[in-house]
């Protein structure tokens, strides 16, 4: 990184520079891919599951085929993203996801009232949402083959599947709206996924810790 | 990201162990999941359940673009094919046979079960009888009116006493989105063989397999036989 950075000359100033990469390239084809895949299943979803909605869209075995073969490609953008050099940003987040201060544990055992913690480049809401997606997406994807390729279980697991396969549905449409609203509720925020940019003055105000790292990196000193 | 760590002193792994958690549940529901969904579709039932994920609820499909109309009188039920005496069925007529009544699960090939629904019609060996199957006959296809689903049994299946045309279930007149006004119930075998919208009978020397046989569902449904559910194929 610190070669890479040596290539501007105008190094010195990029310390006053009023934005900061939020999400790079990598990050945001990883995001919207995944948003639309993830679309696109919830839509198929809904005629498989209500007759209401069956309804009107029918053709049984078509969505069938949409919803099946969309979940089986679901973690392959994902994969990509992280896999070689162009996903080091991607996988330095997925480390922050994994890893909480007792700080942030408190901050969401409290349901965000304990509000006197530093915030890093994630608050704890968005850490569990992106560890709670991320997660489902091998469960859903684990489930769903049982379903798709039932011959090769027993009954018993396929009533079992079935059983979590809905469950775990509805608990991603929850998860999925309660996404939507937030991002729709701050808008630099949901502007940093479309730019992949944040102003340093958002960062000192609700991501104080990653300020702080940024400021900390190398290449700039 | 050693340094987030070392930085704070005590960080936690609560991503792997959200992973590890949810992998967990989700495995443990795979394999306990029949008896939790036993035990909450009980809870639960059919009304709420209708929409809950647990709930003992049908799904409903269809593999057209959607649910074909019938009006009770404009229905007719054709039999035809190798019988002596081809037969055009009305839903009255149909009413006037001897009826049956069973009250079996509707067991669906990927997994889902409504238990104990109970079903009203006519046996389908009874309408076989009065066609007059001929000697070359050797199975059975039905035909749906919504113009592409289709299925078939063997005529010792067919001839099953647990194999009836149903114009009653879940204690009402079949409704349009389960099949009504009747629909095949094959109470042995997985759900697709229980053909809704029914319109005809044909009786056949070899029979063509079925929309979703054709699609890679076995020919032979049985309940019993084709994986796993230990009890026996006439419950």
């Amino acid at each position: 990184m610190a070669v890479r950075m040596r290539q501007f000359p105008e190094m010195n100033t990029s310390r006053l520079d009023p934005w900061l990469v939020r999400f790079d390239r990598v990050e945001r084809f990883a995001h919207w891919m995944n948003a639309l895949l993830f679309a696109i299943l919830m839509l198929t979803a809904l005629p498989l599951y209500f007759a209401q909605v069956e309804a009107l869209v029918g053709r049984r075995l078509l969505i069938e085929e949409i919803h099946t073969w969309t979940g089986i490609f679901l973690p392959v953008p994902l994969l990509v993203s992280l896999a070689g050099s162009w996903g080091s940003g991607f996988r330095a987040d997925v480390r922050r996801f994994n890893l909480w201060s007792k700080g942030e544990l408190r901050w969401l055992r409290s349901f965000g009232r304990v509000s006197m913690i530093e915030m890093g480049k994630f608050n704890p809401g968005q850490k569990l949402n992106a560890l709670f997606i991320g997660s489902s997406i091998v469960v859903m994807l684990g489930t769903g083959l049982i379903l798709r390729w039932f011959n090769l279980f027993p009954l018993g697991w396929r009533t079992g599947a079935t059983f979590v396969h809905d469950l775990l549905a509805f608990a991603i449409m929850v998860a999925v709206a309660g996404h939507v609203v937030q991002a729709l509720m701050h808008k630099d925020a949901l502007k940093s996924i479309f730019t992949g940019r944040i102003s340093r003055e958002w960062a000192s105000a609700h991501a104080q810790k990653w300020l702080i790292e940024e400021k900390d990196r190398p290449e700039l000193e | 990201m050693a340094s987030e760590g070392e930085s704070t002193g005590q960080a936690v792994p609560v991503g792997r162990r959200v992973f590890l958690a949810m992998a967990g549940l989700g495995a443990m529901g795979v394999i306990f999941g029949t008896k939790l969904q036993g035990a909450l579709g009980a809870a639960i039932g059919t009304g709420l359940g209708g929409l809950l994920p647990g709930g003992n609820r049908f799904r409903i499909y269809t593999v057209t673009g959607s649910f074909p109309a019938i009006l009770p009188a404009d229905y007719r039920l054709s039999v035809s094919g190798l019988v002596n005496r081809p037969m055009t069925l009305t839903l009255d007529q149909l009413a006037a046979m001897p009826s049956v009544k069973l009250v079996k699960d509707f067991q669906c090939v990927t997994g889902w079960r409504v238990p104990q629904v109970h079903w009203e019609g006519v046996r389908l060996k009874d309408i076989l009888d009065a066609a007059g199957v001929k000697g070359g006959a050797a199975a059975v296809e039905f035909d749906s009116y919504d113009g592409v689903d289709t299925e078939s049994l063997t005529l010792s299946q067919a001839s099953r006493p647990d194999v009836i045309v149903a114009y009653r279930m879940l204690g009402e007149s079949i409704s349009t989105p389960h099949g009504g006004p009747v629909r095949l119930y094959v109470a042995p075998m997985y759900g697709y063989k229980s053909l809704k919208w029914l319109s005809s009978v044909r009786l056949v020397e070899n029979a063509t397999p079925g929309f979703w046989e054709q699609n890679g569902y076995p020919v032979d449904a049985w309940v019993g036989n084709v994986n796993g559910r230990q009890d026996a194929p006439i419950s």
